[in-house]
Parts: structure tokens; sequence; C-alpha cells
């Protein structure tokens, strides 16, 4: 029998555990990463892993972790995937914890659980605030583990430009350069499986990080791949606004009991501490006094922005507000908030344990991604599949806290068999197709780097990008309007077409870091435009998709799924439905118990 | 020389390498300043409008960098000369001009960037893993004592920027010296109720050329390590236990 090989692409928590999946198989695998995969953005998620155990004898369980996710996404999300996910969430914990994650322990020895947004339970396994890292270390341990014993290859270093696709169709491997020499290779594989995270950098400034671009998702879709509910962007209700990065502050700040709120009086100059009670406006807690200060981020971002810009109560009339723990005991946020609270007084010099923080929502997620089918992780395209923040199912049109971390893990756990499975019974093996296919990838490569080195264009890639930053930043977040969406959209294709008269800063041919970013922009400059049409189309308000001029749900006409494709170079909106056979849709209101 | 209260300006010195073998060389950059600004965004500011002071073009600085909010380890660098992340060093903290060069105990890709494979090989080499059977399911872990994980915790943070080696003295060309971080994920191994199961093992991988025993107590890598780590405990005990490993022999101890 025929050895298959794999490929996976993007070393985050999905893409490692896609990785160990395979492995495991015996089946040899080619990982490949930007970065050394332990630096991976996972490394940045925060508060916690959500599976109901049930450890604080409160009557969760997975029916309940389903519905929560089910509500919380707006019913948007197909529900047999989501409901296999809950399921699979406490056996994934146990799993994190023989791998020898330190979660924070009870007394007795156990886990300890922390409440989240858009639940009412104790659902949350934490490490201290810096759970995403020690996620992503656990799995980078288990895979440097099958590298040692020489099941995994990896490829650090190299960004991933383009699927070799045979003539009838089927991916057949990969086309990749090596961020040092330059250089562009071709890879064969029976399976890729795709795990490329977010797209933050379409919005500029994000709590992503750096190599969150999108250009993996937006070149697979540009070769045909599916992407779906691209509109569904997740804007996060509490970060600390900068100008390289809007550095989240954990969801769970909230979790331990950190309350938001501004001085009612928009004039009140006092040091926060010294303005009592009464004159406090917790208006998280009067709008939405089940949940308070735990209602869902769409929920929570647009309060936010209700209160800065209709309410005009910003604090010192700027766009921020409070997020305050200071009457939380110095012990129980040393124990269980440190890393984030540590991040804020180092790039801001304040201590938060004195002084509230100052925080405003900045884009976090995107809900929306490949098109995947609702069994395996598959995509539209035969041997491609995609696992994680890349891929679209868990979420539907919001995803709450703490779930983004499970899903990566259940979705990456299951790519990796189900590419082992379609890889063992494909008929003829990608060592079967000719090489030209894979040449001719290369050339199509290598012709895309020498035209970006040679252009003698009056265009900077940066300024490109700032200028779409700004673009999808004002239009294509909280609140949407479609003259704007519409704007937005044209102002996208003149950036699209100014791309054209580029000028690399940077001709040299060893570690170009201007060449890479210039590749990369392009792509996010059509991703930005599947966002943006898609929620252009959607007249609706449903999850995180808000348009004040169509503010009710629409379920007789947009209970469905987006489904972008590229075609002759345009993209192309179909619709698709939703799977809603386990629970039936119903309102969805977080100011009275749902 | 303009001093830190003059927020008009930011004067950046930048040490430049086109590729690993070529001679470095300084250019000098004047930049706009902004309210907290850092390292990272002056490097930004510069690829954006890549000029030096005196008005000659050049190339982008080429530097490693992703989450930018001290997670992820990429952006070590030495900043008027001392190891830390480009991310948050605060450029109203720093004396200008700011001196920016490759950390010098790793082999240099380009300008800022550098490889610091050899710490994740050293990884491999003292398996820093624990080694569980498989990820079926086999149920729940062991029960860890709340004092392991606070213990523990704090280990676990170590983001592999490589700074404990840059400013160790035994870390040199002559010397394969592993560097704190490496035996401070030794001793988080070995305390897990799991990884104790293979803690021999892994003291045994942490002796030998470049080992515990090349570590001369400068107590430079506690002060530079930007997540806090007790490093130098790590490395206390660590070199008791191969102290005792190599005295008792593989049975007792």
């Amino acid at each position: 029998m025929r050895q298959p090989k794999i490929i996976v692409v993007g070393g985050g928590l999905a893409g490692l555990m896609a990785t160990i999946r395979v492995a495991e198989a015996g089946v040899p695998v080619d990982l490949f990463s930007i970065v050394p995969v332990k630096r991976s953005h996972s490394v940045c998620a925060q508060g916690g892993i959500n599976a109901a155990k049930n450890q604080k004898g409160e009557g969760d369980s997975i029916a309940k972790h389903f519905d929560d996710t089910i509500y919380g996404g707006d019913f948007l999300a197909n529900q047999p995937l989501v409901k296999r996910m809950c399921e699979a969430a406490p056996g994934i914990i146990d799993l994190l914890d023989r791998m020898g994650v330190m979660f924070n322990r009870t007394p007795e020895g156990l886990l300890d659980y922390r409440r989240f947004g858009g639940t009412l339970y104790h659902r949350t396994a934490f490490a201290g605030a810096t759970t995403g890292q020690q996620l992503l270390y656990a799995l980078d341990e288990q895979v440097r583990r099958h590298e040692s014993e020489g099941k995994v290859q990896k490829y650090e270093g190299a960004t991933f430009l383009s699927a070799v696709i045979d003539d009838s169709g089927v991916c057949r491997g990969i086309c990749s350069m090596d961020l040092r020499s330059m250089e562009v290779t071709t890879h064969a594989a029976d399976a890729v499986i795709f795990a490329t995270g977010g797209i933050g950098a379409i919005f500029g400034r994000s709590t992503n990080s750096v190599v969150c671009t999108g250009s993996a998702q937006s070149a697979l879709f540009q070769q045909g791949v599916d992407y779906a509910n691209g509109e569904f962007i997740q804007v996060h209700p509490t970060a600390i606004p900068g100008e390289d990065k809007l550095r989240l502050m954990s969801e769970s700040a909230r979790g331990e009991g950190g309350r938001v709120w501004v001085p009612k009086n928009p004039n009140d100059q006092r040091p926060p501490r010294t303005i009592p009670e009464g004159e406090r406006f917790y208006f998280l807690e009067e709008w939405y006094p089940k949940y308070g200060n735990l209602v869902p981020r769409d929920i929570a971002t647009r309060a936010i922005h209700r209160i800065v810009y209709q309410e005009h109560l910003g604090l010192h009339g700027k766009a921020a507000v409070y997020l305050d723990v200071t009457h939380i005991p110095r012990e129980t946020l040393d124990r269980k908030l440190e890393g984030i609270l540590e991040i804020y007084e180092k790039f801001l010099g304040v201590d938060p344990h004195v002084e509230p923080m100052q925080v405003f929502p900045a884009m976090h997620y995107t809900m929306g991604g490949i098109w995947i089918n609702g069994q395996d992780q598959a995509t539209s395209v035969p041997g491609i599949y995609a696992a994680g923040e890349c891929e679209y199912q868990y979420h539907g049109a919001n995803r709450l806290g703490a779930n983004s971390l499970v899903s990566c893990i259940f979705g990456g756990g299951l790519a990796g068999p189900a590419a082992v499975k379609y890889a063992a019974n494909l008929q003829t093996g990608t060592e079967a197709v000719s090489s030209t296919v894979f040449e001719n990838e290369k050339k199509r490569q290598q012709e895309k780097n020498q035209m970006l080195i040679s252009n003698q264009g009056s265009e900077n890639p940066i300024t490109i990008w700032r200028e779409l930053g700004d673009i999808m930043t004002e239009h294509v977040t909280v609140t949407r309007i479609n003259k704007n969406l519409e704007l937005a959209d044209s102002k996208i294709r003149d950036l699209q077409a100014r791309y054209h008269k580029i000028n690399l800063s940077d001709r040299t041919k060893w570690s170009n870091q201007t060449l890479n970013f210039a590749r990369e922009l392009e792509n996010m400059l059509v991703l930005a435009r599947v966002v943006t049409l898609g929620a252009l189309q959607r007249n609706e308000s449903r999850g995180a998709h808000y348009k004040p001029d169509f503010p009710e749900r629409d379920d007789a006409n947009w209970l469905k799924t987006t489904r972008a494709r590229f075609s002759d170079g345009e993209i192309q909106l179909t619709y698709e439905p939703v799977d809603i056979s386990q629970i039936p849709p119903r309102p969805r209101r977080y100011d009275a118990a749902k | 020389m303009p001093n830190k209260t003059d927020k008009k300006e930011v004067l950046v010195k930048v040490k430049r390498q086109s590729a690993p073998k070529v001679s470095p060389h300084w250019e000098e950059f004047r930049l706009q300043w902004r309210p907290y600004m850092n390292v990272i965004i002056c490097l930004r500011d510069i690829s954006e409008n890549p000029v030096t002071s005196d008005g000659r073009p050049t190339t982008p600085v080429s530097y490693d960098s992703n989450c930018l909010e001290e997670v992820c380890g990429s952006c070590a660098m030495l900043i008027n000369g001392k190891a830390r992340m480009a991310c948050s060093a605060l450029v109203d903290q720093l004396d200008q001009p700011i001196r920016i060069e490759p950390l010098t105990k790793f082999p240099v890709v380009r300008d800022l960037s550098v490889d610091r494979q050899f710490m994740f090989e050293s990884l491999k080499r003292v398996k820093a893993w624990i080694p569980i059977d498989g990820t079926y399911d086999l149920g729940e872990g062991p029960r860890v004592p709340p004092e392991i994980q606070e213990k523990g915790y704090p280990l676990s943070r170590c983001i592999t920027c490589g700074n404990c080696l840059e400013v160790c003295p035994q870390v040199n060309e002559h010397n394969p010296f592993m560097g704190a971080a490496i035996f401070s994920q030794v001793r988080l191994f070995n305390m897990h109720p799991t990884g104790k199961m293979h803690a021999k093992e892994r003291i045994a991988a942490a002796m030998g050329n470049g080992g515990i025993e090349d570590c001369a107590n400068a107590q430079n890598c506690v002060v530079a390590c930007p997540k806090g780590i007790p490093l130098t405990e790590s490395l206390a005990e660590i070199n008791r236990e191969a102290w005792k490993q190599s005295l008792f022999g593989w049975l007792a101890g």
C-alpha cells in the first residue's frame, strides 16, 4: 500500500492539533509556518477554554453549552457540528490536562473554572490569563516530540503562496516561499490542511498578531476554495488602544468580577477612584441585569459604542470607558489575571490594581472563513481541509468567549484523521501527477515576485495597507450602513488599482520582508472585498453584524449562510440554508433570562 | 544630543546587516514622536519611509515580530545595549538616540532578525514535554496540588525569546551552553506529576556538553527575563538534581 503524505499549513492550535493527529496515524506530515510555531497567534488567547464539566455543581451540561453557543451565535451556525464540539470539549480539557497544561487548580487539586461572557455557568478552564499560550505550548511540545522521532518535518519561516491544483481540480500540494532565501518551491501532498488563523490585518489595527493577514485564505479563495459568512467580524469590547496594535484586555477580567463604567457626568475630572458609587454609570449591569458585565461581545461592544457616540459619556470626551478591577483582592488578581494586568501596566505605565483601565472595542476575530462541510472540515476543493479561525463552522454570527480555543482543537483534531482517510483512499496519489502541474504553479508565483520586484510605480505598500485598515475599521466593523459599505467597496477597488503601481523600497533577494508583505497585501484587498460585499448584501442585524437601517434579525430572509465564490476574477455571493435541526431559532436577548 | 523630554522627534540608530556574512554598519533615522510610541512603531515608520536622517534612501529594516504584546517572544533585540522585547520598549522611557542592534549570541539573518533555532533544538534535547500515550480519550489528567501549579505556571510562561542566553557570559561561540530558559523548562516538566516519571532522563540530557555544569552563576539571566521567571532558582535546582544523579546514579536520588 502506498504511503500517503499530508501537509499542514499554520502552526497555531488547530494546525498543531491536526499535525499531532496525522503523526499519530503513522502518516508523515510537513508543517509549514511563517513564524516558529511556538510564536503563533494562539499565544494571545487569554481567558480560557470552555467545557461543560459542571465542576461547580451548578447543573451545567453539554446541552447548555451547545445552547449557549448556538444562541450566542444568533442561530447562524450549522448545529450538528457545534453539538459535536460541545460533546468533545470535556475530553479536550482532559487531554490538555494530561499534556501538562498548568491550569489553575482548586484546593482539591482539580481544575478551576471561571465564568465568561454569554453564559451563567462557570465553564471556562484557565491557566492564569495566558491560557492560549499555555495550550499552544502543550501542543507545540507534543509536536516537537513527534518531530524528534522523525514523524514531523517543520518548515518554519516559510509562507504559503498557493495550492497546487491539477487539471481535474484536485489539490496535490502547495507552493511556498522561504522567507530568508525568498526561494519559491512546490511541495507534493495528498491532502493539505489549512489552519492559517485570523484576518485582523485587513482592519489595519486589531487584537491580532502581525501574521494574521488572511493572505492564505484569500489565495485559496482566488483558486476556487469557497469562503463563508465573511461579513461576521467580532469586535471585542475591551482592548487597550495603541498605534501598532489594539491589545486585548480579556473577558476574564469581567469573568473575575471586573466592572465596566463611566462617570454619569461626562465632565467629571476627578480621579476615577474618588468618584462615588452613586455617580458612576455601570451601564452593562443596568441595561442587562441578568448577564451584567458578561453579556456576549457583540452586545457589550455596541453598548460601549452607544455610551461614547450617542450618550456622549466617553471618558474625558474620548472613545474610552473604564474597566475596573480595583475592588478585587490583589491576591486574586495576581493568581488569576496577572498576565493581562501586566500587559496593561507595561504598555501604558498605569497600574490597573489601583486605577481603572481605559478600554475601547477592537476588531478581534472572524466568525466567517473558508467554507467547510458539516462533517469533517473538508473544503469545496478535494484535498483541501481547513481548521481553526480560518474556517467558518463553529461560531455563527458571534463567537462566545473561550469557545475559540475549543473550536481550534476540535477542528484540528477532526481535520487530521479526515485528511489521512481521504489521502489513503485516493485512487492515484500526488506522485502520479505530472511534474508540469507543479512547475507551472511555481512559475506563476515566481513571475508574481518578479513583477513586484521590478515594478517602477509610485505606491508604497504600507500606505495602501493603512488606508485599507482605515476604510475597513470605519465602515465594516460595529455599525454598518449600506451607502458606506458601497463607498468602502469602491475605495478598496481604488486601492487595488493603486496596488498595480506599487514600488518596493527593497528589491533585494534575501529576507525581503517588503516583498512578502506586498504579496500579502494583494490578498488582503481581495478578502476585504469579500467581507464588505457580504455585509452590504445582508440586510438584517444578526450577532456581530449590525445595520441600524435593518435593526432586527430577519430569519425569513436571512437565516442562511453566505457563500462567496471567485469566478472569472469576480466575487459572487450565493446563499445556502443553515442546519437548525437541533434547536429551533428563538429571539436572542440578554436583558432577561433566555 | 536630544534628551528624552524632546517630544518632537525621535532619533533612532539601527545596526544594519544585509545578509549573514556581510559586515554591519549603522544608519540613523529621524522620526516623528507620538504618544505611547514603542520601538516596533519606530521600525514601521522606517519601513513606510526608508530614508536616513541625512536624506539617503535605504531599505526597510528587517526584524522579527508577531504578537506585539510580549507573549510570542519574537522581537527580542538589543535596545540601548540591553536585551529586551521591542514591543514593550517605550520610546519615552529610552535615552536618545535609541540604538537598536540584533542579539549577538545568535546568527544574524538580516538587520535585527536572528536565528534562534538553537533554543528549539535544545528543547528537543532535554525532552521538554510530557510523554502522553496518545490523544485518544484516557480520562482526566493527574490531580495537581495548587502549590505545584503556582510554582509551575510562572515557568511555563517562558517565551523562548533568548534574552537570558544573550546576557549569559557562558553562552558564546566556544561553548554550546543551552541557557537558563532550557533548564527552567526541565524543572517545569520534572515537577509535573506525569513529567516526574521521566525526570532522570531529562536531567541526564541537561548534563554534558553545554549542560547545567557550565552555568557560572553570573545571574544575569534572571534580570534580563521579560517574564520575571525565577531562572536562578531553576538553575540551582537542576544543578542540585544533576549532582545527585551523577553521584548516586540512576537508581537512587
